[in-house]
């Protein structure tokens, strides 16, 4: 099942309201993604608490019905 | 569900490097796992690799492990590290090369 970018963009932000997010299509079938996610709620955390943060965002459809999300974080300069 | 856990605690407490993946490292049957073999095969780490499509119960029980919602994961030493994103974003910073080597872990043979 497809999702639209812009919808894992809005989840994303309803969690980190200051997250900077790049969605790009890989496949270019609405079903392959790579979000990049720059939050200042990532400060100070490992990596895998940061992407826990955005899988959290996404409430449970990181590995559902988003199959493929590709996920680099990083804190702002 | 316990079991299963016990099971998959033992798995990651008696390999130094066990990587979770869907295929084996010859036939991966998902990019990211691939993704993940090729990373550890660039390392050059002896590793052992468990193929969630073969037990549906470790598929589940392992993202209830770590709490984290998709496969591949890596394991050192019994850490969870991360997928394969977090994977490739050590690797590029040569983080996981370190933790390899502050770790222990045997070369490939």
């Amino acid at each position: 099942m497809a999702m639209p970018a812009a919808e894992i963009e809005a989840l994303i932000r309803a969690a980190l309201p200051d997250a900077e997010v790049t969605i790009t299509d890989l496949a270019g079938d609405g079903d392959h993604y790579a979000a990049h996610v720059i939050s200042a709620a990532f400060a100070g955390k490992p990596r895998i608490a940061q992407h826990k943060l955005v899988y959290a965002a996404l409430g449970g459809r990181m590995g559902g019905e988003l199959h493929a999300l590709q996920l680099t974080t990083a804190v702002p300069n | 569900m316990s079991d299963t856990n016990t099971r998959i605690a033992d798995i990651v407490n008696t390999n130094d490097v066990v990587l979770f993946m869907k295929g084996t490292p010859l036939f991966p049957q998902c990019g990211f796992s691939s993704r993940a073999v090729a990373i550890l095969e660039h390392l050059g780490v002896a590793y052992e690799s468990v193929d969630v499509l073969q037990d549906m119960e470790v598929r589940q029980g392992i993202k209830a492990f770590s709490e984290w919602p998709t496969i591949p994961q890596l394991y050192v030493k019994g850490e969870f590290v991360g997928g394969s994103d977090i994977m490739m974003e050590m690797y590029e910073a040569g983080e996981l090369q370190q933790l390899m080597a502050d770790s222990g872990v045997a070369p490939a043979a």
